[in-house]
């Protein structure tokens, strides 16, 4: 008992999601400086921002539900924080698995966008508004072809269950190259999730201020921004999980050495696209998501089809 | 050849050249020689024509008699626009431009400078310039 | 069909650099319609220049626009010196067209980074802004200023140029040149650009025409129109170079025309700096110019400056009445505006490189029907604000009397 609430408090745990994901910002953002040839935050900038926030009050606007408007940010947060303790990070064993926990950390991991739609929804907020349509659309654009390539990785491991897929794929390490085409579409979905880079659209400060989060501010946005540092590094761990399944078999801390590599080149990558391309307009965004990347995420599926007839009879 | 992401090259050259900009107040450019910072007085040369009085405009220069062909000049920096007219129009080179810029203050009464000329009787009067 | 909801956009929002107000009537992300209303900056700079002298309107009439300063101390100095009758010696001439094209350059750098910021691409705008401190420095070592250079007198120029400077904008011009080839080849390459700026803000030929739209906005539908060849001024008569048009009528046929400006810039300040002659820089200039009146247009980076300034023979100007680019554009954004997507509205606005306070003038619509003459004094304004102001519930009354 004891050690499961450590687990769960502390490593790898919030505490450990927390730091990681500060860690994670930081680098994010000094990529996006260094690339547009500025210095950049220092390495406390997240900290202080949070803190800064922290110490704010909480204005709610007069219009919105206060309970609901109060609750999101939490629920947000605790939603992340669970679909986390389901990935396995560096050994084949997740924190808790159970058959078909894939689906159920797929689905933890829609609920933050959820509640930033809600969120803006019950601000009541001309702006706000605005952006929670934009969030639900988007949502709708990119949850698709994640779904669909995660689901062809776990295909071809032939279970539903993500500590059974890195098992697997453990067994046969050669198999995740097959899935790479699924690692490029999982990328650009999960800058849609995490509403940056290109597909900021929910939040495109010209156009909207800043979409679902315009009427948030204190404690409660500081919980929304850590909600989204902690998104990074969930995204990038079940990405990291399901489509570069290796090193997982060396001892603790050559593996934890490993997946804090294999996530902050996922972190790099995100800051690098979203440093080259310029946002682009919701319908180009949900025409880009149907046209390309979802036919794209069907063939990884036949591709895995075809692996598994051929390969793994 | 048309594509996204064209601009990949630079960017990740400029991730590893050193950045453009540099944390202020570490680091410092010297201002250019030509720029036209706060202006500064010689009370020696004023002949109190008083057209930098005339000319200025921001009114930021006041210029009064304190003795015989002594005269004490009030610089508001609040108020000047740093455009140096005052250092054109006078006839007597009175005036000059100095190349200190950094002028922030959060007083704005800190920001009145005032110099004035040598009385023949009493010592100097110069009130201490502020930073 | 959606329900129709109405955005306000402005007096502060953050894709606006100024206060402006937009009122854009929304179905689901579709403007159906949009409604400009001016006037937040309203400095009442034409009324302070009658009652200052012609040496310090100088500085006033710089002040009206923090990019395009040069644009308005040089159109007004050439007003008053038409009316003195002063002629201004070559070299002045050549000085004042120098930081003339200087400041076109600055201005459409900024202009490149601000339509990359406006789609999302931050990246375009650092970079951009990171090669206008190059011409920034340039200005600041020849005018002694960043902004609001100061660089012009009734009669000519207040500073000369050294063979040190000349020799140091030369070499600026060739780094430059080779970063705009840069911004060419993206702006013509990138997708994600390209995809944010064509077919947006559409402007047709005949529309620019008869909304009277001026600069890089009339030039990108195909409206040949410069001031700098059709009217020279400075030195403009002695220079070649092409103007710049284009046949894409949108954003995107802005941003080619702008980028193509810079590189003929470039050309323009090679020829100066080339054949600059040598000899004085100023004529002195009477403080009290003689009475007459005079009109004076000037090709500002955004358009087609204007200002009139009469005179009737005292140290101050009897009336100076200044036109901004921006006000001739302002009518072709509602009519581009129209039934685009919310997110093009902050690109469509900053495509024709708006400056709101540059435009605010005071207007009186006059009611033709009624007979007084629409003047109040300082106390019947008062009353009346107060009174305008309990209307909409907030009750100023008992503030302190000024």
């Amino acid at each position: 008992m004891g050690q499961a609430i450590y687990n769960i408090l502390v490593f790898p745990g919030l505490f450990f999601l927390i730091l990681f994901g500060w860690a994670a910002e930081f680098i994010d953002r000094k990529i996006y400086a260094r690339g547009q040839k500025r210095v950049g935050p220092p390495w406390y900038q997240p900290v202080a921002d949070f803190i800064k926030l922290a110490a704010k009050e909480d204005i709610v606007p007069e219009e919105a539900s206060a309970t609901s408007f109060k609750l999101m940010p939490l629920i947000a947060m605790a939603s992340a924080v669970t679909a986390f303790f389901y990935i396995p990070l560096w050994t084949t064993e997740a924190l808790f698995s159970f058959y078909g926990d894939i689906i159920v950390v797929m689905y933890l991991l829609t609920i933050p966008t959820l509640t930033f739609f809600l969120g803006g929804w019950y601000s009541r907020s001309l702006y706000s508004t605005i952006g929670a349509m934009r969030t639900l659309t988007q949502l709708f654009a990119y949850e698709v072809p994640l779904f669909v390539v995660i689901l062809a990785s776990a295909l071809l491991a032939n279970t539903w269950s993500l500590s059974e897929i890195t098992k697997f794929y453990a067994l046969h390490p050669h198999l995740w190259i097959f899935n790479l085409l699924g690692f490029g579409i999982g990328i650009i979905a999960l800058l849609g999730k995490l509403e940056k880079g290109p597909f900021d659209i929910p939040e495109a400060e010209t156009e909207i201020v800043a979409g679902s989060f315009t009427e948030y501010g204190g404690r409660l946005l500081a919980f929304f921004r850590l909600t989204l540092d902690i998104e990074v590094i969930v995204g990038a761990s079940l990405l990291a999980a399901v489509f570069l399944p290796f090193g997982l078999n060396l001892t603790p801390a050559i593996g934890f050495v490993i997946y804090i590599i294999k996530v902050l080149f996922i972190v790099i990558l995100l800051a690098v696209l979203r440093t080259i391309l310029a946002r682009f307009r919701i319908d180009q965004m949900l025409d880009f998501c149907w046209r390309y990347l979802a036919p794209l995420a069907f063939i990884q599926i036949l591709i895995n089809l075809l692996v598994k007839g051929l390969l793994l009879r | 050849m048309k594509g996204p992401g064209r601009m990949l090259q630079l960017i990740l050259e400029s991730i590893l050249k050193k950045p453009s900009t540099v944390s202020y107040p570490k680091f410092k450019e010297a201002p250019l020689k030509s720029l036209r910072g706060a202006i500064a007085f010689i009370p020696e040369n004023c002949i109190g024509c008083k057209i930098c009085m005339k000319d200025c405009p921001a009114g930021a220069i006041i210029i009064t008699k304190i003795g015989e062909k002594v005269f004490q000049a009030e610089i508001d920096l609040s108020k000047c626009i740093y455009c140096a007219q005052c250092v054109d129009s006078c006839p007597k080179k009175a005036l000059e431009y100095t190349t200190q810029f950094e002028l922030a203050a959060l007083d704005k009464n800190k920001l009145k400078v005032t110099t004035s000329g040598k009385l023949q009787t009493t010592t100097q009067n110069e009130t201490p310039k502020s930073e | 069909m959606p329900k129709k909801v109405r955005i306000p956009v402005g007096p502060q929002h953050p894709a606006l650099k100024e206060p402006v107000s937009f009122s854009l009537e929304l179905s689901g992300e579709r403007i159906l319609e949009a409604t400009i209303r001016l006037g937040y900056n309203h400095r009442g700079i034409e009324k302070a220049c009658e009652e200052r002298s012609y040496i310090q309107d100088l500085y006033l009439l710089e002040r009206i626009c923090g990019i395009c300063s040069h644009s308005h101390s040089t159109c007004f100095v050439q007003a008053v010196e038409e009316i003195a009758k002063l002629e201004v010696p070559k070299r002045g001439l050549y000085i004042r067209t120098l930081i003339a094209e200087l400041e076109r350059v600055h201005s459409h750098l900024l202009w490149l980074g601000v339509a990359g910021h406006e789609i999302g691409f931050d990246t375009l705008l650092m970079f951009t802004w990171n090669d206008r401190e190059i011409v920034m420095d340039l200005l600041a070592e020849t005018t002694g200023n960043r902004v609001n250079y100061g660089i012009n007198s009734i009669g000519g120029v207040r500073r000369d140029i050294t063979d040190e400077q000349i020799k140091k904008i030369m070499k600026a011009m060739d780094t430059l040149e080779e970063r705009t080839k840069y911004y060419i080849k993206i702006a013509t390459e990138e997708t994600t650009i390209i995809q944010r700026l064509s077919g947006v803000g559409v402007l047709s030929h005949d529309d620019a025409v008869k909304l009277g739209a001026v600069g890089p906005t009339a030039r990108a539908s195909s409206v040949d129109r410069d001031v700098r060849r059709d009217d020279p001024y400075a030195a403009y008569g002695e220079i070649k170079f092409k103007v710049i048009t284009d046949n894409h009528n949108d954003v995107y046929g802005r941003t080619i025309v702008r980028v193509l400006e810079l590189m003929e810039s470039y050309n323009i300040i090679r020829q100066l700096l080339q054949n600059i002659p040598a000899g004085p820089i100023a004529v002195k200039a009477p403080r009290k110019i003689p009475a007459g009146e005079a009109l004076s247009r000037y090709e500002a980076p955004r358009g087609e400056d204007v200002h009139y300034v009469k005179s009737n023979g005292t140290e101050n100007p009897e009336r100076v009445k200044v036109r901004a680019p921006t006000l001739a554009n302002i009518q072709a954004v509602a009519h581009m505006l129209k039934d685009r997507y919310l997110a093009d509205m902050p690109i469509i606005i900053a495509a024709i490189d708006p400056c709101f306070s540059c435009t605010d003038r005071a207007i009186t619509v006059k009611d033709l029907g009624q007979k007084s003459e629409g003047l109040m004094q300082w106390g019947d304004l008062r009353k009346y604000s107060i009174e305008w102001y309990k209307g909409k519930g907030i009750d100023f009354s008992n503030l302190k009397k000024i």
